[in-house]
């Protein structure tokens, strides 16, 4: 067995790993400040993606452009949808809240194939065919763009949470609820906000999934439960958890596919889901609550 | 048993008489198309009816239901497949294999305190884990499916469960009602009691002594078991089986529709469910086939709808509405 050739796909592994745990960042944000579970998660990447494809097709935007303004009205659906939905879920039983997202999730992803078919839609990228070479080793260059574009968002989301007022505000919303009313913050809108978050993070990982995959409606269920399976490993709560999560979901998939079939790749991430379920059921990087 | 019947007011004895007399000898009276539509609701009614005992009696949420339907529909299509042993007898294995299955999951899940989303996420876990398993496995057929035979020369050995619409209404009504029948009774038994106390507050009901680990092992039991029945049904009435399909998160969700749109932890709740989902769906294929439209996803759409519309507006179903609407309501 090569070296070089190990490195290889575990270098791709880390970058692709990057997008998922920017993905699952999305999720975990709202999973730990709005106490829902939004299982219409991966169907929004995949929508991210068709904007994407759209905006390069019909404009010739390149992905990590178009990411922003696809962040932005991410951002405001979002906003919209815990405004006039999801509010009314907030401390409803756990089953009501995953039935109104299951929905979303049938409408958005048959609506989609409703609008698109079922066919992929690649997007071409001028430069998806190049790559680094640094001795041995061959690196993708769309990866690694799309993956120091997921550090960058990550990044600033991190800013955010720790240094503006907004930010803390909503992570006071996260630590004590009756606390932040009390002190008179205003949750409502503070959820919506993270809500909105939540899904700018998802925006901008499925405009930067188009340099690792086809868009298509079939890759909305499995990326809903990528990102459950990596926020669960990395520990609920936890950002830097997801990102963990992430590049270590990533790596066993390219490891997986590499030394088994592609097809396979998903059964270890559920094995190791199942694992830390079991084992370490507060995630690698969460705290025992 | 007796006081199961004496529960019910007089009129909806009544109702409830008429409605099964009428579906008794409805089929004098259907064509095929119809018949097909009745039996997917008696289909989902059972099925339904099995989710039902663990979400919405023991309170337990499992994602993964199409775990237990394809396991059984699997088993006994290639004991037969491979054998020629008849699904009477596959069944039984089916039912095995899956309640192991159930055993395995309920287990983990219950002994290690994995409750709510995370318990969701590991029956979900395991469906996908099993779908990806059966497509990698070639004596199963893998992800070019298993088919049964369709024998013109067999279609009237019901005993191996081949045969016409006819066979399988009636078979789909005695599941329908044998499921309704089985939770009422369970519903009135101690356990019953003791799902509800768990499901309500599992510390309360430690603390008064109910075994909630037994209590939940033998609710994810009874489902699994009447699920994997309800695979069995499915599978040797389409006669095909593929992995993607079997045990797809879509069958999982198809399965809870039902029990969710009539009212979760009712009797009648699945089947009210069943009778207004699958005719309303139907009717929409019917609808937009006749406009032109013939655009894939647009069933889904709508049952996405109705699922968001009646969790926001009747989170406890339509079943608890249409008693009071029919004025079945005991008096207290």
């Amino acid at each position: 067995m090569n070296l070089a050739i190990v490195l290889n796909v575990v270098i791709q592994g880390v970058l692709t790993g990057l997008m998922y745990g920017l993905m699952a960042l999305g999720l975990s944000v709202i999973f730990g400040v709005v106490r829902v579970v939004n299982f219409a998660h991966g169907e929004f990447a995949v929508v991210a993606m068709y904007a994407t494809y759209l905006l390069f097709v019909g404009l010739g935007l390149d992905p990590l452009i178009s990411l922003l303004p696809i962040a932005l009205a991410f951002f405001a659906i979002g906003y919209f949808l815990q405004i006039t939905l999801v509010n009314r879920f907030v401390g409803r039983s756990e089953h009501e809240q995953f039935i109104l997202l299951v929905g979303l999730a049938i409408i958005i992803v048959n609506g989609l194939l409703m609008i698109f078919g079922p066919d992929a839609r690649p997007t071409n990228l001028p430069y998806s065919l190049d790559s680094f070479e640094i001795g041995p080793l061959f690196i993708d260059t769309a990866r690694v763009y799309s993956a120091v574009a997921a550090l960058l968002v990550s990044a600033a989301l991190f800013a955010f949470f720790r240094y503006t007022t907004t930010g803390t505000a909503i992570r006071a919303c996260a630590d004590n609820l009756t606390g932040a009313g009390v002190v008179g913050l205003n949750v409502k809108r503070l959820y919506a906000v993270t809500f909105g978050i939540g899904l700018a993070c998802v925006g901008a990982a499925g405009s930067l999934m188009v340099t690792i995959a086809d868009a298509s409606p079939s890759l909305a269920q499995s990326f809903t439960l990528l990102a459950f399976t990596i926020v669960i490993i990395g520990g609920l709560g936890s950002m830097t958890g997801a990102l963990v999560g992430g590049v270590l979901i990533g790596v066993s998939e390219a490891m997986a596919s590499f030394f088994f079939a592609p097809s396979m790749k998903s059964m270890f991430s559920f094995a190791l889901l199942v694992a830390v379920l079991v084992l370490r059921p507060q995630g690698l990087m969460g705290r025992r609550a | 048993m007796k006081d199961m019947w004496t529960a019910i007011p007089a009129r909806g004895r009544v109702i409830l008489l008429v409605l099964l007399a009428a579906l008794l000898v409805a089929p004098a009276a259907l064509d095929r198309y119809f018949m097909s539509v009745l039996i997917l609701i008696f289909y989902f009614a059972f099925v339904g009816q099995a989710w039902n005992i663990m979400m919405g009696y023991a309170g337990q949420l499992s994602l993964g239901h199409a775990l237990y339907a394809g396991l059984g529909g699997y088993v006994a299509a290639l004991l037969w497949f491979y054998f020629g042993i008849g699904p009477w007898i596959g069944v039984f294995a089916g039912v095995a294999v899956a309640a192991a299955f159930g055993a395995v999951i309920g287990w983990l899940g219950f002994r290690f305190g994995i409750e709510g989303v995370y318990f969701a996420l590991l029956t979900i876990a395991f469906a996908e884990f099993t779908r990806i398993a059966f497509d990698n496995m070639s004596f199963t057929g893998g992800p070019g499916g298993l088919f049964l035979l369709y024998e013109e020369q067999r279609t009237h050995e019901w005993w191996n469960l081949r045969g016409g619409p006819l066979l399988f209404y009636y078979l789909g009504l005695a599941l329908a009602a044998g499921g309704a029948l089985l939770t009422a009774w369970l519903a009135r038994s101690r356990l019953g009691y003791q799902w509800l106390a768990v499901r309500e507050d599992q510390e309360a009901a430690l603390s008064l002594g109910v075994g909630a680990f037994r209590a939940k092992m033998i609710a994810v039991l009874i489902s699994a078991s009447m699920t994997a029945i309800g695979g069995v049904f499915l599978a040797f009435y389409y006669n095909s089986l593929f992995p993607a399909q079997a045990f797809d998160i879509g069958r999982s969700i198809e399965i809870i529709l039902a029990p969710v749109i009539g009212g979760l932890g009712t009797i009648f709740g699945p089947i009210v469910g069943a009778f207004i989902l699958t005719p309303l769906g139907e009717a929409l294929i019917a609808l937009t086939a006749k406009f032109g439209v013939d655009l894939p996803g647009t069933k889904a759409v709508f049952y996405g709808l109705t699922l968001m519309i009646i969790i926001t507006l009747r989170p406890d179903g339509v079943w608890p509405w249409l008693k009071r609407l029919l004025g079945l309501e005991p008096k207290s």
